[in-house]
C-alpha cells in the first residue's frame, strides 16, 4: 500500500477551514494514547487537560495571560513566513525586548511618572526590532541564512539576560537571588478587568492581530507580502523589493516579539529573572501555523496553545505527570497541522496495488 | 600526558558529535532535503542511547539504540515532507520541538542517574605512537565511526553510482525522475541516514561527552551542525575540518572558564553560538559561491507526475 497525491485544480476552501480542526482532533486522540501509555486514564486526563481549565475563572485568566505573548509573536511571525522569511528566533527577540523595556524600571527606578509604562513598551518594541535587525541585515545584505542566525541569537540573548540578572542588574535586596528589583507600581501593566489577572498585554495582542489582518486583507503591503512570498520573481516584476520585505517583516515581527517580552515581564512577572518564558517564541511558531498564517486564525490558535500550557500545569498536579507532556502535545499538534495542510492542495489516495500508477500513466 | 594533549582530547570529544550530525545532514541535503530537525533527532538519540545502556548495561547496545532511534524518528519527517509534501522548514522545526518534548518525557526517570561511559578501545601498535597514538588511536568506538563516516561518505558521494544519483536528485529532481531514478525512495533513505547519524551523535553526548542524561542536552549542537554543513559547502572533508574548528571554539570556553580570566561565564558560553553566526557571515557574503555549492533542489518539494 502506498499514498499518492493528486494536485487539486485549485486550493480547497473546504479543507483550508477544516484542516486545523482535523489536526486538533488527531492531536487529542494521540494525546489520549500518550496518557494511556503513561498509565493514566486517557479520558479523565484529556478532560483535565482541555476542559477543566475552561470551567473556572482563574484558569481562564491564566489562559488569556499566556495567549497574549503567543498571539503577539505569532501574528508577527505569520508576516515573516508569508513573505518567506524564516525568523525562528522570536524567543531571542522576546528576551531582547524584555531587557530593553526593563531599563527604566530597573535602572531609573527612582523616576516616577505616568510616562514610565508607555516608554517601557516602546523600548521593548525597539529592543525586539533591533535584535531582529541583526538577522535581517545579514540576510538582506550579506546573504546569510536567517534561520540559523536568528536561532543562534536566541541562545545569546538568554545568556545575556542570565548575566544581567546575576550581575549588573541584580537587586541589592534579593539575598543574592538572580532577580532584578521589583518593578514600581507605575511600571506594571494594569489589569484589564476586575475579575482576574488578565492584563493589557491581551488587548495589545488582539489589536495587533486585527491590525495585521486588516493590513494583509485590504492594503497594498499585504498584497506585496503575499506576492513576494509566493514568487520573488513575480514580486520583482511588480516592482516589489524582496530586500525591503526582509527588513519590513523581520523588524515588524521583532517589534511584536519585543512587545510581548516587555508585556510579560511587566504584566505577569513584575521583575526580570533568568527564565522569563516557557518557550513562547517557539510555541508561537506552532500558533502561526495552526492559525494558517492568518492573524485572526492565530488569535484562536494562541488561545488553544495557551490552554495546553494551563491544562498541562493542571494535570501535572492532579495526575502527577511531568510538564514535558505539554511540549509533546505542542509538537504533535504542529505535525498534524502540517500534514493536514496537504489536504488543501492535494487529494490523497491510498493505492493498494504493488506497482501503482502504471495503468493510469498509460492512459493519461 | 601533557596539557596540550589533554586539551586536544577535549577538542576531539567536543567535535565528534558535530561531525557526526553534520555528516548525516550533508547526505540528506545533497539529496535535496533540508531537515532542520537535527537537534530533535540528536536529543532523541541521546535519551534512547542512555536508557538502553541503563537497561542492558552495555553502551554498545546504547549506541545501536541511538542510531535506530534517530533513524526511526527521522521517518516522521520523511513521511511529512516526502509523502505529504509538507513544508520542510516547518516540519524540521516540528521535529525539533517534538524531539525535545518526547525525550524530556522519556528521560524523566533517568535524570540525575550516573551513566556508563563508553570506554576507549586502543588499537594495537598505532596507539603506541607518541602524541598521536593516545589522541587518535586510543579513542572510543564512536570517534572511529565518525572518521570512517567522513571517508565513507566522501567515497560514496563522489565515487559510487548511488552517490551520483543522490547528487543528481539534489541538484535537479525533475531530471533525475525523468531518468528513472526513484527520487522519493532515495530521499527517504538519505533522510534516514541523516537521522541515524544524528542519533549516533546524540549517543556520543550521553555516553561519552557527559555520560548522563540531562534534559535538552544537545544544547543547540544540532543547529550548529546545520551551520557546519553550509560552512563545509557540502563537502565531507571540509566538514571534518570545520567540525574540529567548531569543536575547538566550543571547548575553549570551558578552558577559559577554568583559567578564570575574569570574563563572565555567560559570555564564554555564548561564544560557540556567536562564532557560528560569524562563520555563516564569512562564508555566505559571496552570493555566487553559495549558489554554486548549494544543491539546487534543496528544500524544494517534489511530487512525481504520473
Amino acid at each position: 500500500m502506498r499514498i499518492e497525491l493528486e494536485k487539486r485544480p485549485q486550493a480547497s476552501a473546504f479543507y483550508s477551514v477544516l484542516s486545523p480542526f482535523i489536526a486538533l482532533f488527531l492531536t487529542v486522540i494521540a494525546g489520549g494514547i500518550m496518557f494511556a501509555l503513561l498509565g493514566k486514564d486517557p479520558f479523565s486526563a484529556l478532560y483535565g487537560f482541555f476542559v477543566e481549565p475552561l470551567l473556572d475563572i482563574w484558569s481562564i485568566h491564566e489562559i488569556a495571560i499566556k495567549a497574549a505573548p503567543l498571539i503577539l509573536i505569532g501574528v508577527g511571525l505569520s508576516i515573516c513566513y508569508r513573505s518567506n522569511n524564516w525568523n525562528i528566533g522570536a524567543e531571542g527577540q522576546f528576551t531582547a525586548g524584555a531587557i530593553a523595556g526593563s531599563i527604566i524600571p530597573v535602572v531609573f527606578y527612582e523616576w516616577h511618572s505616568p510616562l514610565v509604562l508607555p516608554l517601557m513598551l516602546i523600548f521593548g518594541m525597539i529592543g525586539g526590532a533591533l535584535y531582529a535587525a541583526i538577522p535581517a541585515f545579514l540576510k538582506a545584505h550579506m546573504n546569510t541564512n536567517e534561520i540559523l542566525t536568528s536561532l543562534m541569537l536566541v541562545y545569546i540573548a538568554q545568556l545575556f539576560l542570565d548575566w544581567m540578572v546575576r550581575g549588573p542588574w541584580r537587586s541589592p535586596d534579593a539575598y543574592n537571588f538572580p532577580v532584578t528589583r521589583d518593578f514600581a507600581p507605575e511600571a506594571i501593566l494594569p489589569e484589564l478587568v476586575s475579575s482576574g489577572r488578565t492584563n493589557l498585554g491581551f488587548a495589545f495582542a488582539i489589536i495587533a492581530a486585527i491590525a495585521l489582518w486588516f493590513m494583509m486583507r485590504y492594503t497594498l503591503k499585504g498584497f506585496e507580502i503575499t506576492v513576494l512570498g509566493q514568487s520573488q520573481r513575480a514580486g520583482r516584476f511588480a516592482g516589489f523589493s524582496s530586500r525591503k520585505m526582509i527588513w519590513f517583516s523581520m523588524l515588524l515581527s521583532g517589534a511584536l516579539a519585543g512587545l510581548a517580552g516587555i508585556s510579560e515581564v511587566s504584566g505577569a512577572i513584575n521583575k526580570l529573572q533568568p527564565i522569563i518564558s516557557p518557550g513562547y517564541g517557539f510555541t508561537a511558531i506552532i500558533v502561526a501555523f495552526l492559525g494558517r498564517l492568518n492573524p485572526l486564525g492565530i488569535v484562536a490558535a494562541g488561545l488553544f496553545l495557551a490552554l495546553t500550557y494551563v491544562g498541562g500545569e493542571a494535570v501535572q498536579l492532579t495526575l502527577s505527570v511531568s510538564d514535558k507532556v505539554t511540549r509533546v502535545f505542542q509538537g504533535l499538534l504542529l505535525f498534524f497541522v502540517l500534514s493536514c495542510d496537504t489536504l488543501i492542495l492535494y487529494r490523497i489516495r491510498l493505492v493498494l496495488a504493488g506497482r501503482p500508477g502504471a495503468a493510469q500513466s498509460g492512459a493519461s | 600526558m601533557g596539557i596540550v594533549e589533554a586539551i586536544l582530547l577535549t577538542v576531539i570529544t567536543a567535535a565528534t558529535p558535530l561531525v557526526l550530525a553534520a555528516m548525516g545532514e550533508l547526505v540528506a541535503e545533497r539529496a535535496g532535503v533540508l531537515n532542520l530537525g537535527v537537534e530533535g533527532m540528536m536529543v532523541m538519540g541521546a535519551v534512547l542511547a542512555f536508557a538502553a545502556t541503563q537497561m542492558t548495561g552495555s553502551p554498545y547496545i546504547g549506541i545501536l539504540a541511538g542510531i535506530a532511534g534517530g533513524a526511526l524518528f527521522s521517518l516522521l519527517f520523511g513521511f511529512l515532507t516526502l509523502t505529504l509534501v509538507a513544508n520542510q522548514v516547518a516540519t524540521g522545526l516540528a521535529l525539533t520541538i517534538l524531539g525535545i518534548g518526547i525525550s524530556g518525557q522519556l528521560g524523566e526517570p533517568y535524570v540525575g542517574m550516573s551513566g556508563t561511559k563508553l570506554q576507549p578501545v586502543a588499537i594495537p601498535l598505532l596507539s603506541e605512537i607518541p602524541v598521536l597514538g593516545p589522541l587518535l588511536f586510543r579513542q572510543d568506538l564512536i570517534f572511529y565511526m565518525s572518521i570512517a563516516l567522513v571517508a565513507g561518505v566522501h567515497w560514496f558521494l563522489f565515487r559510487s553510482r548511488t552517490g551520483l544519483k543522490i547528487r543528481a536528485i539534489g541538484d535537479n529532481h525533475a531530471s533525475a525522475h525523468a531518468l528513472g531514478i526513484d527520487v522519493i525512495r532515495m530521499r527517504y533513505l538519505a533522510v534516514m541516514f541523516g537521522g541515524a547519524c544524528a542519533g549516533l551523535a546524540g549517543a556520543q553526548l550521553s555516553l561519552v561527552y557527559t555520560p548522563q542524561w540531562v534534559e535538552n542536552m544537545s544544547a543547540g549542537r544540532g543547529w550548529i551542525a546545520l551551520a557546519l554543513v553550509v560552512f563545509a559547502s557540502w563537502r565531507p572533508w571540509r566538514l571534518l575540518a570545520g567540525g574540529y574548528l567548531f569543536g575547538a571554539v566550543s571547548i575553549s570556553q570551558l578552558h577559559a572558564q577554568a583559567l578564570g580570566l575574569g570574563i563572565p561565564s555567560q559570555f564564554l558560553s555564548a561564544l560557540p553560538y556567536a562564532a557560528t553566526v560569524v562563520v555563516l557571515i564569512l562564508i555566505s557574503h559571496n552570493r555566487r559561491m553559495t549558489l554554486i555549492n548549494t544543491p539546487a533542489s534543496l528544500g524544494k518539494p517534489f511530487v512525481p507526475d504520473r
